[in-house]
Parts: structure tokens; C-alpha cells; sequence
């Protein structure tokens, strides 16, 4: 079994595929489990059961049992959206779709004995795993800050509570307070998403504290769709916000948890509200099972195989897979691939060549949507954008509006392809 | 000024869109049919009307006053359309008014994926043009169909291929992200259903880039001849 630890390769993988299938043979249905209800986890989960018809055993494990999604979290914060419109549950899985759905956390993998462990205390047996754990956050990457920090300054970067009480904090703010974002290193999560909530907090504060400002502390020299943000930014919310990128000090920042203050560069600022946006690695399960190379799960590009073990795959945030974003639409994206080769690997169903893609869109104002993605193929080293578009600056008020529209479809598809 | 065309009073009172006690006594200035002409260029791409009208992407629309809604024999509505006209709901200058105005509001899962026409007047001219071909469909006018203008020339062997529908339900997965299952349309327009002919065509002018959609542009570019064909057969295929 030492074979397959560590030196598994995308090439060796489509000549080892015929393996599980035979192995799965002996003992009834070949077992899939997915560990991760999010966009990555549900969507494979749900194409396996789907596509296989019942000659899959499809476990999901997840711990909560309302997914609440990171995308459109935002336009929550900036009142476009309600709460409750966020929340997904898992019940068309179970009931539609026959997967086993249980709610729990993994703790481990023994991908000797092919085992999960969960909190529980039970262990699942698989043939094939498939982890989407989505991220966990780099200790120590933002000096004052650690997860116990997480309610006098909040993250909200994983869906759930957080964005909640970040949205209750922004609307506490006295008038003329500041909020204040220390903005993550790449790679992380959603690049736009940042500048979005800058937006949607801007936009909440022009309407109901026209006198309070924004703080962006940033360790990065550029952002994604940079110029779109800040025309936006000039455009509707002049003066409100402030960037302060690495030239003057954004990559040099610590916080006071206890006393508000972020401190950029030695200088102390007060601040009412403070948005701690740490360094990011794969969900932690990836590193328990050995499976991380660095911050990240390395994986083939025409698979999401793990590069250490072909009887893992590893999809959306968690993965290194070379040019794609980590986003919803991308682990999504990845999931049907993955699935793809999963049936065919376990049923002898057919294998269609890997295609993947990416558009994310951001709310800038009401009704000034604007939108960035790609396609991708899978090359030997990596995943590779083959084509790309972004919205242009200047694009006119009709076409910001239909942008807009467009990504309120786009939640409703993606949400109905994660969930049934 | 535009040209008026008067609405008989005999249509109002049939249409039931004035009270009988009016109706009688004034005939009303309505919509201009010739400036209907221009604005149906709009609805044009899926829907045929005229001497010869078939169903398309969307059915023919000569006598569409009167009818029933989702009930036109031969086509395959939404099951919302079908499920409105089965509740009672006919089509006449109120209800389409109200439906060519935001159709999702009047019905909510249409796979029609048109965002609306809030100009009144211009709401009028299109009424008053459909209108010419319901009157009296017997008699439709012998000038050629205002149908489809062709959006790209292809050759007949590329609109033959016959596509691979399982090949294309693995490509349509990556459709399936954002255009709904369910053929509904919200900001993103329904595709399930197509004839194959208009969805291959659509497709090609995509990858020609004579429609004007980023992504669905960078989706095309991609996707050769027999793809093509393989998602039109896929799509086709859903309920
Ligand atoms: C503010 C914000 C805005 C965003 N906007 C967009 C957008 O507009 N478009 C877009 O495409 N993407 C957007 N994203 C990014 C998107 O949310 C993520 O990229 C996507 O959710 C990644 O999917 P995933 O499956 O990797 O992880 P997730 O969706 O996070 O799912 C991981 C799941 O695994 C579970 N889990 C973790 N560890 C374990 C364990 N040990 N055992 C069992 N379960 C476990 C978690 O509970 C979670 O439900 C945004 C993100 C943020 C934060």
C-alpha cells in the first residue's frame, strides 16, 4: 500500500482506474463518501446518486444541517437579500436522491484501511473518498488574531453565524464610526469577494450612516476586478472608502481584539468594526489525512484525484489545481468531473474529457452587477484558463442591470445543481 | 402622431375588456399594428406568426386571442403555463398585456425568457399587430411570415449531425450551473425544449460570436459541431 502514498501522478492514475471496480466487485455496491455538504461535496454527491442509478452507495457527511451559502452572503450585508434565502437544506439529497446524509464532523482518514472516522465515533468504510472541506483559516497569519478573536472581530468567510453577526455589528455602528477589513493574502476564497462586501457594507452605510467610512487594510499590491471596484466605488460611495495597500504599510498590520484598534504600520487606529479576513488553507481533514502539500490538497488535473492517493479526490477550496479561482462555481464545476470519472472508475460507465469553468459575478451597487470568468482544461502540471472576459468600465446602466439579474439565476441554477 | 387602429367595439366586449354598457357606445383608440411589426422583431426569435407560422422554440402565435392558455395542441408548455390555462386562464388583451409586460410575474416558472416590455404604447402596437393574425385566423394577409430572420447560415450537414444525447447530459452539466433544470427562467434564460434546429443555430452564433454574450461566447467557443448537437439532443429531451 506504500505505493500510493506519496508519489501518485495524474498519468499513473487513468491506468490504475480499472482497480476499484474490480475490488469494489467482491463486496456489493461500490461505496462513495463525500465528506463536505458544500458547493463541491453536494454537487458530487448529488451526480453520483443521480447519474449512477442506485448502482452507487453515496454517503454525504456534514455537519450542519442548513448550508448556508458564502455566495450572496454579501448582498445580505448590503440588505439585498434575506437570511433565510441563504439557507439550503439536505433533504432532497436524502429523499430524491437516496444518499445517505449524516451530520457530523470527520475526524480522520486511515487511507490504509480505506476509513473515516467521525465525532460520533463511528468509521465508514469507502472505495472511493472525496473530500470538500472548503478552508480553514493559517494560524497567526493576522498578529492579535486567532478564531477565539472571531466575535469581537468576525470573519465571516464561512457561511453560517458569522455573516450574521457581522451584519448586526455594521448596523450597531455609532454615527461617523469606521469599519475596517484586513483583507486576505492569496490565494483565498472568492477573490472579488472582499470588494463586494466592501461594497454591500458601503452601501448600507450611504443609506443609513452617510458619515461613517471604510478602512481596507490590504497585503496585496492588486485585487481581482480592481478597476471595476473602484470606478464603482468613486462612482457611488466617493470618499467613504480607503485603501491602504502594501506600498504603504497593508501587509504590516496587527489587531487589539480587546481594544478595537488595528494597527497598520505602528500607527493605531480605533475602529468600531473590524473584519479579520485571515490567510487561508485547505479544510483541515485534508492535512489530517496526509493529503496537503503546503496550504493545499494537490490534485491531477484531468480527475481532482489526489496527487498522493488515486482512491481520493480533492474538490474546490482545498484543492491545488493550478489556474481556477476557488469559488462556488468552481468547486462545482470540479464536482462533475470528478464525478464523471468516479462512475466510470466504479460502474464502467463512459468517461467524457474534462472541461471546467468559472464566472463570478459582484454586486457594486443596486442593480450595478458586474461579472469576470474563464474556461479551463486540464494540461499535464495543472488546470489551465484557456479563455477569459471581464466587465468592461463605463459598461452602461442597462447592461449592469441585466449583469445583475443574470447572477440571481445564476444562485437559483447553482443552488438547485448543489441540492436537487 | 401615430396611426390609431380602432378596436371594433364587438372584440372589446368579446375580450371583455370593457364593460358592455362603454364598449357599445365608443370604439377605443388602441395600439398601431405597423409599429407592432417592429417591436414583434423582439419576440421574432422564437416565435413564428403569419401564413405558414409553425411552432418553434416558442409556438406560433396566429390565433392566439381567445385561446386558452398552454393549451395549443402540439407544443410542450412549462407545466406552469399548462397548469394556468387549465385553471381558466385565456389569453385576451388583459391577460397578455399583463404577461408581455413581465411574464414571470403573471406566470412564474415560464420557460418564455423575455424580460418584458414595460412601454406601454409599445405594448399596444404589439397587441394590435398579434391581434391582425387572431381577428379572424382564417384570413390571415397573404404578406410573408414575419418570422425568424436567419441568424447564421449552416451548412445542412452540420444541422444533421445527430448528437450523442449522453455525451451531451455530461456537457449540459456545465450548462446546468446557472440555466435551470426545471426549464424555469429567472435572469438567465430557460434552454429546455428547443427544437434542436434553433438550439444548434443559437449555439453557432454564440461561437461566431453574432450574439453578443460573453459567457456564452467563451461556453461555445469550445464546444465543437457534434457537441453542439449532442446538448441539443440532451435538452430536448427534459422535462
Ligand atoms: C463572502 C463570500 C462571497 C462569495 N461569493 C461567491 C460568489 O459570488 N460566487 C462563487 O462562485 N463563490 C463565491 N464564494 C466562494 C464559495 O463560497 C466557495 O468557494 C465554495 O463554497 C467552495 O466550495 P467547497 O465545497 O470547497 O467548500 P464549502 O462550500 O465551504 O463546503 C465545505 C463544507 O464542508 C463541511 N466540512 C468541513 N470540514 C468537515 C469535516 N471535517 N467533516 C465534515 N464536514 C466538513 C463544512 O461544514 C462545509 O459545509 C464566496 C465566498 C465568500 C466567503
Amino acid at each position: 500500500m506504500a505505493l500510493n502514498r506519496r508519489v501518485f501522478m495524474g498519468t499513473a492514475g487513468a491506468a490504475m482506474l480499472a482497480a476499484p471496480m474490480l475490488r469494489a466487485a467482491g463486496h456489493g455496491k461500490p461505496k462513495v463518501l463525500v465528506i463536505g455538504g458544500g458547493a463541491g461535496g453536494a454537487t458530487c454527491a448529488r451526480y453520483l446518486a443521480k447519474d449512477s442509478d442506485g448502482a452507487l452507495d453515496v454517503t454525504l457527511v456534514e455537519p450542519t444541517r442548513t448550508y448556508y451559502t458564502c455566495f450572496f452572503s454579501n448582498l445580505y450585508l448590503g440588505g439585498f437579500r434575506e437570511y433565510e434565502s441563504l439557507g439550503h437544506s439536505y433533504g432532497k439529497l436524502a429523499s430524491e436522491y437516496g444518499i445517505n446524509v449524516i451530520h457530523d464532523w470527520a475526524t480522520g482518514v486511515d487511507r490504509d484501511a480505506k476509513t473515516v472516522t467521525l465525532a460520533g465515533g463511528s468509521t465508514l468504510s469507502y472505495d472511493v473518498l472525496v473530500l470538500s472541506p472548503g478552508i480553514d483559516f493559517v494560524e497567526g497569519s493576522v498578529p492579535g488574531w486567532d478564531i477565539t478573536a472571531q466575535n469581537a472581530m468576525p470573519h465571516a468567510y464561512k457561511g453560517g453565524s458569522q455573516t450574521q453577526l457581522l451584519k448586526a455589528q455594521i448596523e450597531a455602528m455609532p454615527e461617523g464610526g469606521v469599519f475596517a477589513m484586513v483583507a486576505p493574502p492569496n490565494p483565498y476564497r472568492c477573490p472579488p469577494g472582499p470588494y463586494e462586501r466592501i461594497s454591500m457594507v458601503a452601501h448600507h452605510l450611504k443609506t443609513n450612516n452617510p458619515t461613517a467610512k471604510i478602512l481596507v487594510v490590504d497585503p496585496k499590491e492588486k485585487f481581482s476586478k480592481q478597476g471595476l471596484f473602484e470606478e464603482g466605488w468613486q462612482a457611488h460611495y466617493a470618499g467613504m472608502v480607503t485603501r491602504i495597500g502594501p506600498d504603504f504599510g497593508g501587509e504590516n498590520v496587527e489587531v487589539r481584539p480587546d481594544a478595537m484598534e488595528v494597527v497598520i504600520d505602528g500607527e493605531v487606529n480605533k475602529v468600531d468594526v473590524c473584519n479579520v479576513i485571515p490567510a487561508q488553507k485547505a479544510g483541515l481533514i485534508c492535512a489530517a489525512a496526509g493529503l496537503t502539500d503546503g496550504n493545499w490538497a494537490p490534485v491531477a488535473p484531468d480527475t481532482m484525484q489526489s496527487r498522493m492517493d488515486e482512491n481520493v479526490y480533492i474538490l474546490g477550496d482545498a484543492s491545488a489545481q493550478g489556474d481556477m479561482p476557488k469559488s462556488g462555481f468552481s468547486a462545482n464545476s470540479q464536482a462533475k468531473v470528478a464525478a464523471n470519472a468516479i462512475r466510470g472508475a466504479l460502474t464502467g460507465s463512459r468517461v467524457f474529457p474534462a472541461r471546467y469553468s468559472n464566472t463570478c459575478w459582484s454586486l457594486i451597487a443596486p442593480e450595478d452587477g458586474v461579472k469576470v470568468g474563464a474556461s479551463y482544461e486540464p494540461t499535464p502540471e495543472k488546470i489551465a484558463s484557456v479563455s477569459s472576459f471581464i466587465s468592461q468600465t463605463g459598461e452602461d446602466a442597462a447592461l449592469r442591470k441585466t449583469t445583475y439579474e443574470e447572477s440571481l439565476g445564476w444562485y437559483a441554477g447553482i443552488t438547485a445543481d448543489m441540492f436537487g | 402622431m401615430r396611426p390609431a387602429v380602432l378596436l371594433a367595439p364587438v372584440l372589446a366586449v368579446s375580450l371583455g375588456l370593457i364593460g358592455p354598457g362603454r364598449a357599445a357606445a365608443e370604439a377605443v383608440a388602441f395600439g398601431d399594428a405597423e409599429a407592432g411589426a417592429e417591436v414583434f422583431l423582439w419576440c421574432s426569435g422564437c416565435h413564428e406568426i403569419g401564413p405558414d407560422a409553425q411552432d418553434s422554440v416558442g409556438p406560433h402565435l396566429n390565433g392566439l386571442f381567445g385561446r386558452r392558455a398552454g393549451a395549443h395542441e402540439g407544443y410542450d408548455y412549462s407545466e406552469s403555463l399548462a397548469r394556468m390555462g387549465a385553471d381558466g386562464l385565456v389569453w385576451d388583451l388583459e391577460t397578455l398585456d399583463a404577461y408581455i409586460e413581465v411574464p414571470q410575474s403573471l406566470v412564474s416558472g415560464t420557460r418564455m425568457s423575455f424580460p418584458g416590455i414595460e412601454d406601454q404604447q409599445e405594448r399596444n402596437d404589439l397587441l394590435a399587430f398579434l391581434r391582425r393574425y387572431s381577428d379572424s385566423p382564417a384570413n390571415i394577409p397573404e404578406a410573408p411570415p414575419t418570422a425568424l430572420h436567419v441568424e447564421v447560415a449552416l451548412p445542412e450537414e452540420v444541422l444533421a449531425l445527430v448528437g450523442d444525447p449522453e455525451y451531451g447530459e455530461y456537457l449540459a452539466s456545465e450548462c446546468l450551473t446557472c440555466h435551470q433544470k426545471d426549464g424555469s427562467a429567472q435572469g438567465i434564460p430557460s434552454i429546455t425544449k428547443w427544437p434542436e434546429r434553433n438550439f444548434v443555430v443559437a449555439m453557432h452564433a454564440y461561437r461566431q460570436q453574432l450574439r453578443p454574450h460573453p459567457v456564452m461566447q467563451m461556453v461555445a467557443a469550445r464546444l465543437s459541431d457534434e457537441e453542439i448537437a449532442a446538448l441539443a439532443a440532451y435538452f430536448k429531451t427534459l422535462d
